[in-house]
Formats: structure tokens, C-alpha cells, sequence
């Protein structure tokens, strides 16, 4: 159980990361765009790769009528999500060091992964969310109207995960590299659970 | 005597044209497996990038132009000297002030021998010296930008022709005259020009961290013309060497007076020794008059200042300073080998190359073995400082550049050829027709101790049936040549803008990585700056009025104008918003009687446009810069001189 509490405590830690790096990128190449441009969503805003690219996506997406990309501070996501990823860094590592101590056994490590798994599926819902509603919530007096063939107007949604061709820009979205170690500390404490898990069982064999 | 001249030239025509057609099949109408592969090494893939950049001095266009190598695209004019409508250099507020000089505002010059700046004698890509000839001045421009940022006026100086080359950390921009002149200027009679014109050879120094030039002294030499020059370098760095035509001091017909002695001079300076003569407070600070134009990046504007001195030197003040080196036949081309021990004198008027020892040099000063003087300077004996002579059998050698194998390429203008011969045993090793006539001749960093080889471009002065038939007029030819093998091979013949002289290159890895991609707004300390549409404004200041105008795609801010009145000076202040790569914003209104303006992203530029006639009067973009690019106008309504209507301004209203 040791070696678990241990894995336990470093596993919600690698979720810093999250502060450090994005945690989805968003690039859109483009005929005329050969260095393609790009956003990193970050837990705390969103940011150009280059230092003028959310100004220069803005600029492009004014003719579709969408709306500009949103500042830190006009979305409660970035005020709220580091919060969160910081209770449960901190849950995290609470209940590593009490399964360190055996005060508590290792479905509470399990628990955390299950509570983790919720709130990161609820992320990913309103990320889309978001999305759709800057993909689609467009100015009706947007200079380039498209529509679909079957006439309704065409919309600008980038996708979740995976590539999208929209107009002349070739989308790809993906996770980063904060998503990565957060991934890595979420698998970490299934191994630690397991660990946990096993152990018990030696435990009751001997 | 003419006719005999012409003669010579026509059997030596002959005899170029019977070795060039037995030496190769690159000429006009071969074909095969050879131009195949020759093909392939030229041909640089659609959105490949060429291996150098040359930079191509314009001539008589005044500029620079900008080239890649092997494929020979033109990417850029670079408006150095002259007026250049195109982006409004020299048009608009901010450039007028580049191309003032004592004489007033000149919007043209012939410009000529490129050089990039160098660290311990190889190319460091910082910036690109070039001449201007007829009203000297030199220019230095950013290989960051790619623009011309800063032109210093030469005075005393009169056919600023054995420019712009630097010292090997370029401690100096050198410019030596071409033409001696009474000094200072006076009323003089032209016939008393022996003994009493001179020739100044100056050494402007560059500022290590911001390449500001300044000129630190003149050498007052005696009164012959100052053809070419090359700095030494390595062992022979501290020294720099002229050639000389015109020792007779001829004042007229200078093409018969001036071929009379059979050998005139390469004059070695000793910059060095000068430089601390100087410093030590030697000199004489002589009234002079000359302007000095700075370009600010930051404020995207250029100011002249007028200098009102400069410190002049006599040579014979400052003993060892400077000799003269006998040389035949009025040398044109003055070349240092990349390791400095040889100086190559191009006889233009002879079939033989003289090179010249440096340590052959140093141990006839040592010995004061002197061969008498000219004017208080010594004169060596041409024997003791020889190191051989190359027997080319071309004619009219000019100019000579090197590899790195311890090979010079030489052109010879009247046999038209390139010759490559072997430094030390002075063995001719190939030879290549040219077409047709070629001046200079250019291998990327063959003026340094670091050659790049690889490839030789000739700069033709004839073009002829080179290219489809324009009429009288055309662009000039060069022939691009695979120095890489022990033979020369002819590779793609292009044509380049105006008449280039020398040209400079250098690996396209040296600068690429560096060029600027656009201004950025936050940096623009312009005056006039518009540094967001929100900011946009017209002010009226008696019959000024000043537009502070935004551009974005793709609309202006403001586009609709009011209040103006015939008889007023309006100023356009243009600000381009757009902090994105490529995408300027060009700025025209109808009747103006001067150029568009072309603004870069992070940019401002100014125009004057006096309105002559009431109206409604549309401006436009004049670059395509979005789909919406037709769209991007607006309108400015002219009034009677006497009306009274306020001044107004709007977009989308």
C-alpha cells in the first residue's frame, strides 16, 4: 500500500502542469496561411501561438460574423477550472498521504479518478459547447454569408478532437501538452488503485 | 589611332569567339544531356527556396536589387537612391528626406558596388553598403528589413566610384573619388587641373551596434582618378589598396590622355596608421557641407542633418602611411585574395593580370627600396613587389573573385570571358564565353576570407539577342556558372534590372532567418501614428489639415471626410493596423502629384495632396489586400476656399 500512497501523492500533482502548458490546441492552416495559425486553450485563458494569431484569427473570423475570441475574463471557465484543478490536486495528494498512513484504503484513490473522470467529461461538454456557440451564434449582418447545400447557413464550429476542412481553412484540434499529464496523473492513480487493490489482496492470501 | 585600337579589339574579338566555341557546347544552340543536367541545378521547385541571395546593384536605377541564387528570381527592389513610386520611398513625407544632399533634394544616383558588412573578414548579414556615383554619398541598408537606413553625402568627392567596400570588421566604409577636383571646390581654370586637383579617399566609420556612419577622415591625394578598391585583409588587414587611372592629370580626352604612362598605380593606405595619426590629433578640420540622413525604425521617419566639417589628412604628413605600387596599363579592378597576401591589378587596357605581394610589399617599405615619388609619396619598384603575372590571353581584364580552393575568376570585358586561373603558379586553368562583355563578376563572399564558392555570376554590359527583342532599350544579361568542378560550367542566363555593377552574396541561411515579418504597432513612435481606428482624427491647423487615417481589412478609418477646402495642404498619415505577415495596405487619392503610398503592417507613411478643384474626391487601396479589397475606398469632399463648413469624419455612419 505504501508504493500506491506514493503513486497516489505524484499522480494529481502532474495536473500543475495544467498552469504551465495547454491544455488543447487549435490550429488553422490556410492557402495563404502556409505557417498556419493557431490558439492554445490554457485552464487560465486562451492564447496565440504567435504573439498576434488571436488577433489575426479575429480579424479573419469578422467576415464570417463570428464573434471574437473571449478574454480571461469574460468567461467564468477560466475563472473556475484552475480552482478545480487545484481542490483536486490537493484532494488528490490528501488522500495519498492518508492511504500512505492506512488511515484510508485504496477506493478512495479509485473515487478520486471516478470524481476526476465527471468533472473532465463536464469540461469537455462545455468546451463544446462553447464551440458550437462560437461556431455557430454568427452577426446576421456578416459580410460572407455561406450556406450548406440543403440551404441552411453554414457554421463554423472547429472540431473537438481530429481535423475539419471550413472553407479555406483546414482545422485541427487537439489535446496538449497540459492535457497529456493531466491524462498521465489520471492513469497513475488507476495504477495506484490497482496497486492498492492487489496489495489487499496479497494481504488477505497470506 | 582610333581605327588601329579598334582593330586589335575587333582580331581579339575573333580569337575569344574561336576558344569559346572549341572550349564548350554551353553556347547559344547546344543541347543534349549536358543542358538537362544543367537544368536540374538551376531549377528550384515552386516554394523550394533559392541557396544565396545576391544583391545586385542597380546602376543607373539607382537601387539594389535583390536575387536568389542559382535560379536567378528577382524578389525585391530595395529604393536606395532614387524616387521609387512603387512604395512611395523618397515620395513620401518620411523618405524625402533620404535623398537630400548639399546639392538639395536628389532623387536619383547611379549606384555601384554593393558590400555586406563583415566580422574578422567573413560576412556577418548585418547590412549592405552601396555607392552612389554621381552625387557621392554612400548608403547602408538593414539585411533585417531589407530597407535603407541610413545615406551619408560625401564631400570632396566627385564620381564616388572606388566605393563602398569594407575593412574586415568593418571598422570603415571606404569611398574614394573617381574624378580629382579642385579641394576645396572653386573657380578655377580646368586646363590648370595638374598640381592643383585632388583626390579624397574617405574612411567613414561604422558604428559596431547601430551601423551609423560618420566620416572619421579624408586622405587629400594627389590629383589622379581613384578607380577601385579592395581592403586587405588577414595578414594585410589595416591596409587598403586603390587603383589608379589618369596619372598623366589629363583634364580632357582622358581617353587617349589618360593611356599614355604604362603603368599607372595601386595605392596602398595604411588605415591603420592613419586612424592613430588621428586619434593622436593630426589632420586639419576643413568647412565642408554634407548631409547626413538617419532613417528610424521606430519612428518610421528619416531626418537630415547638414554636417558643416570634416577632418582631412595629408598623406605625406604621415610617414609609411600610403605608397604607390607601379601597375600597368590603367588597372580598373583592385582585388584582395580571401588569405590577403595577393593584390590583383585588372590592366584594363592590357591582356596580362599584375598580382601583387604583400609581403613583397612590407619587405621593399622595410627596405626603402623606393623607385622615386609622386607628389612626397614613395613610389615601389614594380619588380619588388610583383608576385607574378597571368598570362590570360583574353583582353581587358576588370575584376577578379576567388573561391575557397585558392582559384580567381577574372573577367576580361573585350574578349568577353570569364578566365580561372590558380593563385601562386598563375597558370590559366579554364576560360568561359560570357554574353556579352562582362563587367564585374560575383561569387557569394568571393570579396572575403571566406569564400562560399559554388557559383560565379556574370554581369554582362551588352545584351543584344540574349532575350526576346524589347527595342532599343533593354535589361541587362547574366550568365550564372557552376564553379563547383575544375571546369567552369554555363548554367541559366537571366536578365537583371538596370546596369548592375558589382554584386555581393551570401548564403540564404545568414539572413533568411532574420528578416522581419512585419512592424510591430506597439513600437510605432511615429508623430502621426493612428495606433487604433479609435484614434482616428482630422485636425485642422490653418491650411494644414492632418488626417490620421487606420487601415484594416479592409476599410479606412475615416472613409467619409468633410471640411476640406481648395488651396489647403492635406496630409494623409496612414497607419496599417494589420500585425500580420504580408499584408500592406496601399494608399492612393485622385490628382495627387505624387506617389501612392505603400504601408506595411505596424507602418506609418505620409503624403501631401493639395486638392486644386471642388468635388467629391475617392481615395483607394491600392494593394489587393482581402476579397473585400475593391470595397476598401472612401470618399473626401473638397469645398470652395471660402465656405464654412466644419470639419467632419466618419466610417459606417
Amino acid at each position: 500500500m505504501k508504493n500506491a500512497s506514493l503513486i497516489m501523492i505524484i499522480a494529481p500533482l502532474l495536473l500543475l502542469g495544467l498552469f504551465a502548458f495547454p491544455l488543447w490546441n487549435i490550429m488553422l492552416g490556410a492557402p495563404q496561411y502556409p505557417e498556419p495559425l493557431g490558439m492554445n486553450i490554457h485552464i487560465t485563458g486562451i492564447k496565440g501561438v504567435s504573439e498576434f494569431d488571436l488577433q489575426n484569427i479575429d480579424g479573419l473570423n469578422h467576415y464570417i460574423g463570428m464573434k471574437t475570441i473571449p478574454k480571461p475574463g469574460e468567461m467564468w471557465e477560466f475563472n473556475v477550472f484552475p480552482k478545480v484543478i487545484i481542490g483536486m490536486v490537493v484532494l488528490g495528494v490528501l488522500i495519498g498521504l492518508l492511504g500512505f498512513f492506512e488511515k484510508v484504503s485504496y477506493k478512495l484513490f479509485l473515487g478520486w479518478f471516478v470524481l476526476m473522470s465527471v468533472l473532465g467529461v463536464l469540461g469537455m461538454y462545455d468546451f463544446n459547447e462553447w464551440l458550437t456557440d462560437y461556431g455557430s451564434n454568427l452577426d446576421p449582418h456578416a459580410i460572407i454569408k455561406v450556406t450548406n447545400l440543403d440551404g441552411t447557413p453554414m457554421t463554423y464550429k472547429p472540431p473537438l478532437f481530429g481535423n475539419q476542412e471550413m472553407l479555406n481553412f483546414d482545422v485541427t484540434s487537439l489535446p496538449s501538452i497540459g492535457a497529456y499529464m493531466m491524462f498521465l496523473g489520471m492513469t497513475l492513480t488507476l495504477v495506484a488503485s490497482y496497486l492498492g487493490w492487489k496489495n489487499g489482496q496479497d494481504a488477505e492470501k497470506q | 589611332m582610333k581605327k588601329h585600337i579598334y582593330l586589335v579589339m575587333g582580331l581579339f574579338g575573333f580569337a575569344a569567339l574561336f576558344t569559346g566555341c572549341g572550349n564548350g557546347n554551353q553556347g547559344k544552340g547546344s543541347s543534349g544531356a549536358l543542358n538537362s543536367s544543367n537544368a536540374e541545378k538551376v531549377y528550384v521547385a515552386p516554394g523550394e527556396h533559392d541557396e544565396f541571395y545576391a544583391f545586385m546593384s542597380g546602376g543607373y536605377s539607382g537601387n539594389l536589387t535583390v536575387y536568389g541564387l542559382p535560379s536567378g528570381r528577382m524578389f525585391k527592389e530595395i529604393p536606395v537612391f532614387s524616387q521609387f513610386p512603387t512604395s512611395g520611398y523618397g515620395y513620401s513625407e518620411e523618405t524625402k528626406p533620404m535623398l537630400n544632399t548639399s546639392h538639395g533634394f536628389v532623387p536619383w544616383d547611379d549606384s555601384h558596388h554593393p558590400d555586406i558588412s563583415q566580422t574578422n573578414g567573413e560576412l556577418d548579414g548585418r547590412w549592405i553598403f552601396i555607392n552612389g556615383n554621381n552625387t557621392p554619398r554612400i548608403a547602408r541598408i538593414s539585411l533585417t528589413t531589407f530597407e535603407t537606413e541610413e545615406i551619408i553625402e560625401v564631400p570632396n568627392s566627385a564620381g564616388n566610384h572606388s566605393s563602398s567596400f569594407v575593412t574586415e570588421n568593418s571598422e570603415y566604409v571606404v569611398a574614394g573619388t573617381r574624378f580629382s577636383v579642385p579641394i576645396p571646390q572653386r573657380d578655377m581654370p580646368i586646363k590648370e587641373y595638374k598640381g592643383n586637383f585632388q583626390g579624397a579617399l574617405s574612411f567613414i566609420s561604422v558604428d559596431p551596434e547601430h551601423g551609423h556612419m560618420d566620416i572619421k577622415f579624408q586622405i587629400i591625394m594627389p590629383g589622379f582618378n581613384y578607380d577601385l578598391s579592395h581592403p586587405g585583409r588577414g595578414k594585410s588587414h589595416g591596409w587598403f589598396f586603390f587603383t589608379t587611372y589618369n596619372t598623366e592629370e589629363a583634364s580632357t580626352l582622358q581617353e587617349v590622355n589618360s593611356s599614355q604612362n604604362d603603368k599607372d598605380f595601386i595605392a596602398a593606405i595604411n588605415w591603420k596608421k592613419v586612424e592613430e595619426y588621428v586619434n593622436n590629433g593630426g589632420g586639419t578640420k576643413m568647412a565642408a557641407n554634407y548631409a547626413h540622413n538617419v532613417y528610424d525604425e521606430s519612428t518610421h521617419t528619416a531626418t537630415s542633418t547638414m554636417k558643416k566639417e570634416v577632418l582631412t589628412v595629408n598623406p605625406i604628413d604621415i610617414p609609411g602611411a600610403v605608397f604607390f605600387l607601379p601597375t600597368p596599363k590603367s588597372p580598373h579592378g583592385c582585388d584582395v585574395d580571401p588569405t590577403g597576401q595577393y593584390i590583383i591589378g585588372n590592366g584594363k587596357l592590357s591582356a596580362d593580370l599584375t598580382i601583387h605581394s604583400f609581403d613583397n610589399m612590407i619587405a621593399a617599405i622595410e627596405g626603402k627600396k623606393f623607385d622615386g615619388e609622386a607628389y612626397g609619396i614613395p613610389i615601389l619598384k614594380f619588380e619588388d613587389v610583383l608576385a607574378g603575372t597571368v598570362k590570360s590571353g583574353g583582353l581587358g581584364p576588370l575584376h577578379t573573385e576567388f573561391d575557397a580552393e585558392g582559384n580567381a575568376y577574372t573577367t576580361f570585358f573585350i574578349s568577353s570571358e570569364v578566365v580561372k586561373w590558380k593563385l601562386g603558379t598563375w597558370e590559366v586553368i579554364d576560360r568561359k564565353p560570357t554574353y556579352y562583355s562582362v563587367g564585374h563578376l560575383m561569387i557569394p563572399g568571393g570579396n572575403s576570407r571566406k569564400p562560399f564558392g559554388k557559383y560565379v555570376v556574370a554581369l554582362n554590359k551588352i545584351t543584344k539577342d540574349r532575350y526576346l527583342p524589347v527595342g532599343p532599350e533593354m535589361e541587362h544579361s547574366a550568365q550564372i556558372y557552376d564553379i563547383s568542378g575544375e571546369k567552369m560550367e554555363l548554367l541559366y542566363d537571366f536578365p537583371t534590372h538596370g546596369e548592375p555593377h558589382y554584386a555581393a552574396g551570401i548564403p540564404a541561411e545568414l539572413l533568411a532567418p532574420k528578416s522581419t515579418k512585419f512592424y510591430k504597432l506597439s513600437d510605432n513612435k511615429h508623430p502621426y501614428a493612428t495606433l487604433g481606428a479609435a484614434d482616428s482624427k482630422v485636425v485642422r491647423d490653418g491650411k494644414d489639415v492632418h488626417i490620421y487615417m487606420s487601415t484594416i481589412r479592409s476599410h479606412f478609418t475615416p472613409d467619409n471626410i468633410e471640411g476640406v477646402k481648395v488651396g489647403d495642404k492635406v496630409y494623409f498619415h496612414v497607419t496599417n493596423q494589420e500585425q500580420d505577415f504580408d499584408v500592406p495596405h496601399g494608399f492612393a487619392v485622385i490628382g495627387a502629384n505624387t506617389s501612392e503610398l505603400l504601408v506595411m503592417p505596424g507602418q506609418t507613411k505620409t503624403i501631401i495632396w493639395e486638392p486644386k478643384k471642388v468635388g467629391v474626391w475617392p481615395f483607394y487601396c491600392t494593394d489587393f489586400c482581402s476579397a473585400l479589397h475593391q470595397e476598401m475606398q472612401g470618399y473626401i469632399r473638397v469645398s470652395p476656399a471660402n465656405s464654412n463648413i466644419d470639419l467632419s469624419w466618419s466610417l459606417g455612419e
